[in-house]
């Protein structure tokens, strides 16, 4: 029995829950392919027409979906591991992942020798990517925690002027970087022009997947390899070894955990190292499969904030669990938006963006896997 | 007749008194480019700084939306009274309505989206609500920058032609601009300050301190909070119309994330506990833009950017609450009376309610 004001809270819910519903009926049955004759089409004309329709497309996508999500998982996982333990919000962790996608790219000009934008894949051995992403990794892990043991670890708990630390570290690194970098390959130092890693050669073929003659990407595939064995490892860290309880007890009482003699403050800065090292990683695989240029950075923040914010900040499985729908809204918003004109209608997908995000703060203002307060 | 000696508010007075007279009297002071470029963008960004100011001080809420606010205004000004024609013109819808009708309807509707967006973060507090608004910057900025019809990549310019007929024209008379922006700014402030002494603004302060209280009181929480984020969204939808016509143009660029956090460093050099505090660290910040953006900094290089994220970070670290907080120890140390504002509105106490709880 609804008692009084209770519509008040349920009306935002279910308008969203139907919201959903509908976008997922869309997919599957609802949108059309387009006219034959190419014209467009009316609101439920969409590129590939519904999953049954090509089935096919919806499990490339599908597939897409889950594959970026690995990418989203690595490098959201390291935002959300700094700030589950510490409460810090890193406003710079998209500055250390533009500062690790050049460095990583550095490094592997250097070792191949080949130089110039592109290398072929055949040219890359995987030990040739393996190290770059190493490099990059160890350097900004050090940024990571000399930014933590100078400007973070004095003020502890004041939330806002952390943020606000790191949005000026933020600014500074981004800046610095588009000023140095990229180095090699182009005609003039600086200037943060796109340039791309180079996923070792064994990567660059196609998979049968035996289903409906689909062949697939082995690169996207590594990618969510990748993000899954991210995944794994911070579960067995956190929840297997000596460090990882530490962790969890700092999470849950960092006096008491001190008080018991255990070193608090080293955890912190292991955990603010292992954070922008999954940044420099993320970075590696991103710009292996896209490229890195500036104007990444706010990208980058932008898509590790939706990604804790949906999920829950500090929860390895809201990290998870905010990748795989935040990727999936973008994937298949890009897909499956009606085509009425020239114009419209993927150019809007953003706005998804922020649909996905009230409709979860609707239900869960914590996010998904988000503790509340 | 006031028993009490104040001398720290008759200095204050005086000075604001002081200031107030020489912005009156501006153009006869000071010279063309500072008036037109330095004190008419200061009073401009100063009402951005000051919405987010108010948001910070009075309701725990530190905005980055503001900016992205702003340059919804903008475009949906430049959106709905631009023709169409040479340059930018084109870009856009191109509606070419009534400058009136697009003046009060960029202000409406930028109010109405700023309550949708403050309805989403009303149950977000502290850091949440920073990320939140953060993300709403850039998707705006990524909005604008994909959606084609209204503007895309390049910008919207012209605007600055269709100005109101209450108003005139504006092109090639920049000391009516700069008396505009002056006599909003001034409206503004006084409206903030009046805000915040109504039953409205006494319940949000009372909601800044203690939603859970206030909550358990009968107030609700969430509708204040998305209300005074209505309010501060409707300040900025001014200062987005006020920056389109100072700047004639639009673009996605003016309000990336360099944008927004420029707009932030304004309001934490001014200090995010004061509502003056907006117009100082405006005025703070683009006297700096304007005399040390050319210069290079030794062995790092970089642009003017390292350098304000420079200032920014000694900022924070010195007095996270800027150059009005520096002010207020001032006083404090001369043995005045304590600070104007409650110590909860501070930056270095601002945190998610959740964690204040022992």
């Amino acid at each position: 029995m609804l008692r009084n004001g209770d519509f008040r809270h349920l009306a935002p819910r279910l308008v969203a829950a139907a919201l959903v519903l509908f976008a997922i009926l869309y997919v599957l049955v609802i949108s059309n392919p387009p006219p034959a004759d190419g014209s467009f089409g009316d609101w439920r004309t969409t590129t590939y027409g519904s999953a049954f329709d090509d089935p096919g497309s919806f499990l490339l996508i599908l597939l897409d979906a889950v594959t970026f999500a690995g990418l989203l998982f690595i490098v959201a996982s390291g935002f959300s591991l700094i700030f589950g333990l510490m409460r810090v919000v890193n406003m710079a962790h998209g500055s250390f992942y533009l500062l690790a996608g050049y460095i990583a790219y550095e490094v592997q000009q250097k070792m191949t020798g080949v130089g110039g934008f592109a290398i072929a894949g055949t040219d890359v051995s995987t030990w040739e990517w393996v190290l770059p992403v190493l490099v990059a990794a160890a350097i900004v892990s050090v940024v990571g925690v000399v930014v933590q043991q100078t400007l973070l670890r004095w003020n502890q708990g004041q939330d806002l002027r952390q943020a606000l630390l790191t949005i000026a570290v933020s600014v500074i690194v981004a800046d610095q970087v588009i000023a140095h970098f990229p180095r090699s390959g182009t005609v003039q130092i600086g200037g943060g022009q796109a340039v791309s890693l180079t996923w070792p050669g064994w990567t660059e073929r196609r998979i049968d997947l035996q289903v409906w003659n689909i062949e697939y990407s082995l690169a996207r595939l590594v990618m969510l390899a990748l993000g899954v064995s991210v995944g794994i490892g911070l579960w067995a860290w956190l929840y297997r070894t000596r460090t990882g309880k530490v962790i969890r007890a700092g999470v849950d009482d960092p006096q008491m955990t001190s008080a018991l003699g255990l070193n608090i403050q080293k955890t912190f800065a292991i955990a603010f190292a292992i954070g922008a090292a999954l940044a420099a990683l993320g970075a590696a695989v991103g710009s292996s499969q896209g490229n890195i240029a500036s104007g990444q950075d706010a990208q980058w923040l932008l898509n590790a904030l939706v990604v804790v914010i949906v999920g829950g900040m500090g929860s390895l499985l809201g990290a998870a669990a905010g990748a795989l729908l935040y990727a999936i809204v973008l994937t298949f918003s890009a897909a499956y938006l009606p085509i009425t004109s020239d114009n419209c209608c993927s150019q809007y997908s953003i706005v998804l963006t922020f649909v996905l995000i009230a409709i979860v703060l609707a239900f869960r203002p914590q996010g998904i896997f988000g503790r509340a307060g | 007749m006031r028993l009490r000696s104040d001398p720290r508010g008759t200095v204050e007075r005086a000075i604001g008194l002081v200031v107030l007279v020489a912005l009156a009297v501006g153009p006869a002071i000071f010279n063309d480019y500072w008036v037109n470029t330095i004190l008419t963008q200061m009073l401009i960004f100063g009402i951005a700084a000051a919405s987010l100011i108010f948001l910070s001080a009075y309701g725990a809420m530190t905005s980055l939306a503001q900016t992205a606010l702003m340059g919804i205004s903008a475009y949906l000004l430049g959106n709905m009274v631009t023709q169409g024609g040479a340059g930018g013109e084109s870009k856009g819808l191109t509606l070419g309505w009534d400058p009136t009708l697009g003046l009060v309807l960029a202000v409406v509707l930028t109010t109405a989206i700023g309550v949708a967006f403050g309805a989403v973060a009303a149950r977000s507090f502290g850091i949440y609500f920073l990320m939140l608004t953060l993300t709403y910057g850039v998707i705006a900025n990524y909005f604008f920058g994909q959606v084609t019809q209204f503007g895309g990549f390049s910008p919207i310019a012209g605007v600055d032609r269709y100005t109101p007929g209450f108003i005139g024209k504006i092109v090639g008379h920049p000391d009516k601009l700069y008396y505009i922006a002056f006599g909003v700014a001034l409206a503004v402030y006084l409206a903030i300050r009046y805000l915040i002494r109504t039953p409205f603004g006494l319940s949000l302060q009372g909601v800044r301190d203690d939603p859970v209280r206030m909550s358990s009181l009968g107030y609700n929480v969430p509708l204040h909070r998305a209300l005074a984020f209505g309010f501060a969204s409707f300040v900025a939808a001014l200062s987005g119309v006020l920056f389109v016509w100072w700047q004639g143009q639009i673009a996605p660029g003016n309000i990336g994330l360099a944008s927004t956090i420029e707009l932030l460093v304004m309001a934490v050099i001014g200090g995010l506990t004061r509502i003056e505090g907006a117009w100082v660290g405006a005025f703070a910040f683009i006297v700096i833009n304007n005399y040390v953006r050319d210069v290079e900094l030794p062995l790092v290089g970089g642009s003017f950017n390292t350098i304000i994220g420079l200032i920014f970070l000694v900022i924070v670290i010195v007095s996270p609450d800027g150059l009005m907080g520096i002010w207020d120890r001032l006083w404090r140390s001369l043995g005045g009376r304590g600070g104007g504002t409650p110590d909860s509105a501070s930056v270095t106490r601002q945190a998610a309610p959740e964690a204040s709880i022992p």
